[in-house]
């Protein structure tokens, strides 16, 4: 028997309509674990560097994570990984929901789609039996729609469905894929699944997910949950309230949006509006937001309500989460909320990344005032109206015309860093908040961040909240509120990372740009990108763990959980083994593809004061301290250390790494 | 007929606290699993969070008698501007539907207040819900003595329910005559 994980793969090959149920080996789970892990191996082995995103060798590859199905608390992401058409290179944005832990019910790790189906189709699992259905009537069909029109379809109010709108339909590079209240949206899932024509993955299992020391695992559990319990009553002080608990940032709870109005930047990530928090304002968007968000809800077994049910003055009702809740009032430089509820409910339907596309719209309005798109680019066909010359009119206007790339939305619809060139006429300037081609939070702060920088520049992630988390943003400002933060911090690897944290000044020597010292940031940006990939295996929502301040999942109970669960005997450091191995083989993967030092590099303009000579030595000591060589490639022996020796031979013989050198 | 005191074991559900996340199902399949905690399958629960989402729906439901036969009618509730099917609020394993079954048998569940933990403890569904949406409580009741059923005869009762008595008088008297 299997343990934690169910020992079996889907491999569907959409071209010629061919299903399979592969068992896999074993032994993965040793070397990789699962989730993240198991994928980017799979990815490594199947997909050469000259796969191109919309290739049919593109794997689309859903993974359900070691813990989802178990009483892991918040265990309920899944990993989708895939070639990304806008970064080239392996993408895995995940979700929440309840997928996960219904495909493993049904008795699959993974849903691995190859190929491109000749027609629309959508997949439809249910334990033994799994089935490639028609969905030609669901074209065109909003991405929440589709869900429940699947549901009913099959008779299975209980199934849980992943699907894509009209943006993955239209290879929209921002499309992402929506399922419950939840969706993986960063860097095109959804438009690779639509370029294979697959609207829909519908799942519902009744088998058992099994553990080999179940009541050992539960003992562990206790302390999980009584850590949970204890954080919920005892939120961080000293921190900005969204900050302050555990769980993905508590955005449909909390109705204080000072600091994201005040420091993130409006429009295309241009203004930081450092009074908009007005009395009236924030009355408004109080009232706004009470009388929106129905209810507090979450993902699959988990404690915490960061998603909400919202209707919008008695508008259709969707589900939504975190700062998006904002981005697009933000971006078009709307003071009024309820804009931004109503407009990504179409957004939802419409299945773009909320993060991204906001982003792109803003830009298109800073080229049409700078002159640089024109009238022409806006004007009407026989299909639609011309644009709209109101601020929410005009996002309205251009989010229909990305989804269905229409006019000056096809070009659009790349995401900013390739529309940015297509346009040319010094539209590239324009093109100043993204990193590896993918657009990023509007942030724009004044003094360089060792720990920031490092996190930006090198992470596979390509997308901050996925990487940031378990360290304070800013320093404490007295030595008191220091020695308080670090009393409490079981999670930390090791103790002495509690002095690097108690020397952290505001202003001064140790102070940004010049602590973290390089060696320090290295040591913090290592342990938290560990804990990502932790999560990323297990599936554990970062929210409950690497994402948060003092999280209830840690490196410290980690391999106890993993070790009941599996049957495995897993200490920290075999378990730190296996993750370093699974993102080297990543980092390998994604070198292998063209990606080098000279990518590594977060926006210009995202600090004012910026020093070329610190940030070269912060990226040089990391690298090194990852074992990389100085173009940020995994050398021979930090990768035969991690027994892949293999794909040293590999970059070796592409001329990737020169034999014998550093 | 005499009274006695019994021990009303309740689970109050107050739904609209519900976060819809499930983990009252996981808990019940696992603490009911052999070896305890041993599998997860929340189709085995007896519990189960009846969800329409877009619907604003989410209404934990236990698992009660099993109910031979489907009723007549199925009304429809609205309340708060939500429709409900009768069946929502409905405890019984019954033919019409497939909760509260067994995946594998087929054979009906009903909740036991996990009877097998120790004394005082409240039910695993009770404990691992955060969010306080299951209350558990217990109260004295007086209520009139029954006639305790043997097994057998409880057995027998649900058959003659089934196929009548006749049938199963005759089937015990051909059986009796077998030997």
């Amino acid at each position: 028997m299997r343990y934690a994980e169910t020992g079996y793969n889907l491999e569907i090959d959409l071209a010629r309509g061919n299903i399979e149920r592969v068992e896999t080996d074993p032994k993965m789970m040793e070397t990789h674990l699962g989730g993240l892990g198991t994928s980017v191996k799979i990815h490594w082995d199947r997909v050469p560097p000259e796969v191109k995103p919309f290739d049919p060798e593109n794997l689309l590859i859903f993974s359900t994570g070691l813990f989802n199905g178990t009483p892991a608390f918040s265990a309920n992401r899944t990993v989708v990984t895939f070639v990304s058409p806008q970064s080239g290179l392996l993408a895995y944005p995940m979700m929440g929901g309840f997928w996960s832990a219904e495909l493993k019910y049904a008795g699959y790790d993974k849903v691995i789609f190859r190929n491109k189906s000749p027609k629309w189709v959508y997949l439809w699992i249910h334990n033994d039996k799994v089935e490639l259905r028609d969905a030609s009537h669901l074209q065109g069909k909003g991405a929440l729609e589709t869900q429940d029109l699947i549901r009913k379809e099959l008779k299975e109010p209980r199934a849980q469905v992943a699907a894509i709108g009209l943006a993955g339909e239209n290879k929209v590079f921002t499309a992402s894929i929506e399922q419950s209240r939840s969706s993986a949206s960063r860097l095109g899932g959804g438009a690779v699944m639509g370029d294979k024509k697959i609207k829909a993955i519908a799942v519902r299992g009744t088998k058992d997910v099994n553990l080999a020391r179940g009541a050992e695992f539960m003992e562990h559990m206790k302390g999980v949950t009584e850590y949970i319990n204890f954080r919920n009553a005892n939120p961080i002080k000293d921190v900005m309230t969204i900050l302050s608990g555990i769980g993905s940032p508590q955005e449909m709870v909390h109705t204080d949006e000072k600091w994201h109005t005040e420091n993130f930047a409006w429009g295309n990530a241009r203004v930081r509006r450092k009074d908009f928090w007005s009395k009236e304002n924030e009355e408004n968007w109080i009232t706004t937001q009470l009388g929106t968000v129905k209810r507090l809800i979450s993902c699959f077994n988990c404690p915490q309500h960061c998603g909400g049910l919202v209707s919008y003055q008695k508008g259709p009702y969707y589900m939504m989460k975190c700062f998006g809740k904002l981005t697009y009032c933000m971006a078009a430089y709307v003071d009024d909320l309820g804009f931004n509820f109503r407009i990504l409910q179409r957004a939802t339907e419409y299945g773009v990344d909320s993060f991204s596309t906001p982003q792109i719209l803003a830009f298109a309005v800073e080229l049409y005032e700078a002159g640089i798109l024109t009238d022409e680019d806006f004007a009407g066909t026989s299909a639609y109206e011309a644009c709209p010359s109101d601020k929410e009119g005009r996002f309205f206007w251009l989010l229909d015309r990305v989804a269905r790339r229409e006019g000056i939305g096809d070009v659009l619809a790349d995401g900013v860093y390739y529309a940015a060139r297509k346009i040319g006429k010094g539209a590239e300037a324009f093109d100043h908040n993204t990193i590896k081609k993918h657009e990023q939070l509007p942030l724009k702060l004044g003094m360089m961040d060792p720990l920031y920088f490092l996190m930006y520049s090198t992470n596979e992630k390509i997308s901050i909240t996925q990487i940031e988390g378990q360290w304070p943003q800013t320093p404490f400002p007295t030595r008191e509120q220091r020695e308080d933060f670090v009393r409490d911090w079981p999670q930390l690897p090791d103790d002495h990372f509690k002095e690097y944290l108690l020397n952290w000044e505001l202003r001064g020597e140790n102070a940004n740009p010049y602590y973290p010292t390089p060696l320090m940031a290295a040591e913090i940006v290592d342990w938290m990108e560990m804990l990502h990939n932790i999560d990323d295996a297990c599936c554990i929502c970062a929210g409950m763990s690497s994402f948060c301040l003092k999280p209830p999942y840690h490196i410290h109970n980690y391999p106890k959980l993993i070790s009941a669960a599996t049957g495995m005997d897993l200490d920290e450091a075999g378990l730190k083994k296996i993750v370093n191995r699974s993102r080297n083989l990543h980092r390998a993967f994604n070198n292998r593809r063209g990606m080098t030092r000279a990518d590594e590099k977060p926006p210009q303009d995202h600090w004012k004061k910026r020093f070329p000579e610190i940030e070269e030595q912060i990226l040089s000591t990391y690298y090194k301290f990852k074992g990389w060589n100085n173009d940020g490639i995994p050398t021979r022996e930090r990768l035969e250390e991690l027994d892949l020796g293999y794909v040293a031979e590999d970059l070796e013989k592409r001329g990737i790494l020169k034999n014998g050198h550093d | 007929m005499a009274t006695i005191k019994k021990k009303i074991k309740t689970i109050k559900i107050d739904a609209d606290k519900c976060n819809g996340c499930r983990g009252c199902e996981i808990i019940c399949s696992a603490f009911h699993a052999n070896p305890k905690y041993s599998s997860n399958n929340p189709a085995r629960s007896r519990i189960q969070v009846i969800t329409d989402r877009l619907q604003n729906k989410w209404l934990p439901i236990f698992a009660g008698e099993y109910a031979p036969a489907e009723c007549m009618g199925r009304d429809k509730y609205i309340i708060d501007g939500k429709e409900y099917d009768e069946c929502d609020f409905c405890r019984a394993a019954c033919p019409s539907r497939d909760l509260f079954k067994e995946p594998d048998s087929g054979l009906p569940l009903k909740c036991d207040m996990c009877e097998d933990n120790q004394p005082g403890e409240k039910p695993m569904c009770v404990q691992v819900c955060l969010n306080h949406v299951l209350t558990y409580e217990e109260r004295e009741e007086e209520v009139e003595e029954e006639v305790k059923l043997g097994d057998i005869e409880t057995g027998l009762e649900s058959m003659v329910n089934k196929y009548g008595l006749q049938k199963i008088a005759d089937t015990v008297a051909r059986l009796a005559q077998k030997g």
